[in-house]
């Protein structure tokens, strides 16, 4: 990116149609792959399962796929994420707060903690990197002290409605998995049509630029650290539903799952490019090669080993199409 | 580094300087360092608390500390510079890294620092001067063991939830059980999972739950006829238990464990898992303590392996397998009763 093709209006890169198309290629070729090697993988009853599976990664990675295109990095969400977690099962579980009202406190925790990230990014202006790293240990020890690294179990039937399943001709589809993709479509029209969803790709084209034309950026920036943290309070909500617990050691390798997610998706680190649909195509290649290699037997490690080039594809391909554009 | 550590090795003496002043009477109480994997994991605190309890009755000082995460090896370095500077003759330590724990325990020894791996061992085993551990090949010999027997006429169609590539405990664990359940097993020594017709799904748990969830979600995909499931640990289990639930599959699937947490003998108790191995932290840290109590008295190391037992708990006791009620369990295990 070049600034000597600053445009008067940078709020208008728009998405190429075909920017998904990289990921989508991906996910297709492993699924069809993995449909050649076991009859029990091409069924909707297994699709459903792995959207099970990706629905806590897949919704932290919208968050993160919303700092990731300010150029930003967030390294707290998963520890955020068992933060809020915990907090809602204790006060509901332990403390008889009612359900709703505990949710609510996870929720508002989550969103302080990226109040906090937002602050700090933009006050002080830190590097998002640090401010993260730091709030991912606070949260963390905050965690295990406020639990003493102690399972919350026991818990009200609402805290877990979400991880429940109806049936959809003779498919189980779940709830929580619903609202993920309801969430994917919300954000995904928001950054598309809205003017504060242009600013937050306008801010991470060019601050600068985006400054001088009068657009507030440090607002942009504030709301996306607090719109990730909601995100994570839901994923903490979804986390709690899916495994019908509250568990303190949750979260410890989401941030650099989320990240996988955002980037083999196709969203830029250099911020200001990128569809929040890829995150979750980005998910789906994860949570796909971690159940077809179960179910042709083969470790899991080969799944981490297929991640890592995959990484390294995308990214390369991000840099290479930016230089061509120059 | 040489700088910080010097300063804080400095910093560190000047302070027990201090204290060894201020505390002239007990200037002969034997000191003891324990150095834990994390701090958190409730498996650890239990070790401290035995550790503590049994410093006490024997008039030692304990020194306490732990890595920072799993896998943490440099910060307990650290911890063993600092304890030898606290004046501890004896230090027993999980490792968090069996190898690289190695070179710093050699270092300790040659200034006559007597080492106990407590849990689990270095590599060479023979690198610490003793270990004190639970057999982790037997724990799974007996829930393999009871599993054959209640099996009893079925077919089994057997899934593993093991803890991840290359762990040694993982692979003791998963061929104990085979062994126990009279499949063809590797033997102890091996660090790979074994493999029979029998066991018709393996996958990696981390030793967590959301992740054994996961496992057990993708093993039934696999075959959904699962009728046993062997797990690493009590987490796993739970996440293998909220799968077959989601399933419909809860009552017709056995689950059988290894660890003997308070969550995990709860678990055995509500019926969600048939059987766990119960290993003792509290008493893997109360020997280790004695142990260099009896060092500092009268130069006498403690030497090879000691198994610190293992007992299977269950409430559905089968013929010809020895168990424990979950009473009993409950009496000994770890972590919140």
């Amino acid at each position: 990116m070049s600034s000597t093709t600053l445009s008067p209006a940078p709020t208008t890169w728009r998405p190429p149609p075909l920017a998904t198309l990289g990921p989508l290629f991906a996910l297709v070729a492993a699924a069809a792959f993995f449909a050649t090697q076991s009859d029990r993988f091409l069924s909707i009853q297994n699709f459903s399962l792995i959207l099970q599976q990706v629905m806590v990664v897949g919704t932290i990675a919208i968050g993160q796929t919303l700092v990731i295109l300010t150029a930003g990095i967030d390294l707290s969400c998963g520890m955020v994420m068992a933060l809020g977690g915990i907090l809602m099962t204790r006060l509901a579980a332990v403390s008889g707060l009612n359900p709703y009202a505990a949710i609510a406190c996870g929720l508002l925790a989550c969103m302080a903690f990226g109040l906090v990230n937002g602050l700090l990014v933009t006050r002080i202006r830190l590097p998002s990197f640090i401010v993260t790293l730091g709030t991912m240990n606070i949260a963390f020890a905050i965690t295990q002290l406020y639990s003493s690294a102690q399972t919350v179990t026991d818990l009200p039937p609402q805290m877990t409605f979400l991880g429940g399943t109806f049936a959809v001709g003779g498919a189980a589809i779940n709830y929580g998995t619903l609202l993920m993709l309801v969430l994917y479509g919300a954000v995904w029209w928001g950054l598309r049509e809205t003017q504060p969803g242009r600013h937050v790709y306008a801010v991470g084209n060019n601050p600068e630029a985006t400054r001088l034309t009068g657009i507030r950026t440090e607002r942009v920036l504030l709301g996306v650290y607090v719109m990730a943290g909601a995100f994570y309070g839901i994923a903490a909500l979804l986390s709690v539903a899916r495994t019908g617990v509250g568990d303190p050691n949750a979260g410890q390798t989401e941030n650099l799952d989320a990240i996988t997610a955002v980037v083999l998706g196709g969203t830029s680190l250099f911020g200001g490019r990128g569809i929040v649909l890829g995150s979750l195509l980005g998910a789906l290649i994860v949570g796909v090669f971690r159940n077809g290699l179960t179910l042709m037997g083969v470790p899991s490690v080969y799944q981490v080993l297929i991640t890592g080039i995959l990484v390294i594809l995308a990214v390369a391909t991000d840099q290479l199409s930016r230089r061509g554009n120059r | 580094m040489t700088h910080a550590s010097r300063f804080a090795r400095l910093g560190l003496s000047s302070l027990i300087a201090c204290g060894a002043a201020a505390s002239a009477l007990a200037a002969d109480a034997p000191v003891i360092g324990l150095i834990t994997k994390t701090d958190t994991n409730p498996f650890f605190v239990k070790m401290k608390e035995g550790a503590q309890a049994a410093a006490t009755a024997k008039g030692a000082k304990l020194l306490s500390a732990a890595g920072k995460a799993d896998g943490d090896n440099a910060g307990q370095v650290t911890a063993i510079e600092n304890m030898m500077a606290g004046g501890a003759k004896t230090i027993l330590i999980t490792p968090n890294d069996s190898k690289a724990i190695v070179p710093a325990i050699k270092k300790g020894q040659a200034q006559g620092v007597m080492f106990i791996a407590l849990d689990s061992p270095a590599e060479p085993a023979d690198a610490t001067d003793a270990l004190f551990a639970t057999n982790n090949y037997t724990a799974g010999e007996l829930i393999g063991r009871y599993a054959k027997v209640a099996m009893a006429g079925k077919t089994p169609k057997i899934a593993t939830l093991d803890l991840f590539p290359g762990h040694p405990v993982g692979a003791q664990r998963h061929n104990g059980f085979m062994k126990g359940f009279g499949l063809q097993a590797p033997e102890a020594k091996v660090n790979e999972l074994g493999k029979s017709a029998e066991i018709v799904c393996s996958a990696d748990s981390f030793g967590d739950q959301a992740k054994g969830q996961t496992a057990m979600e993708n093993c039934l995909q696999k075959n959904p006829d699962i009728n046993l499931v062997y797990t690493i640990n009590e987490p796993a289990a739970a996440g293998a238990y909220q799968a077959l639930k989601n399933a419909g599959k809860d009552k017709g699937v056995m689950i059988v464990s290894v660890d003997g947490g308070c969550a995990g003998v709860r678990n055995v108790k509500a019926g969600a898992i048939a059987a766990t191995s119960q290993q003792y932290p509290l008493k893997m840290a109360a020997m280790g303590v004695e142990a260099g109590v009896e060092f500092a008295k009268t130069g006498k190391k403690a030497n090879g392996y000691t198994d610190t037992g293992v007992t299977l708990i269950t409430d559905k006791p089968m013929a010809g397998v020895d168990s424990k009620d979950t009473k009993v369990g409950t009496e000994l295990c770890w972590g919140n009763k």
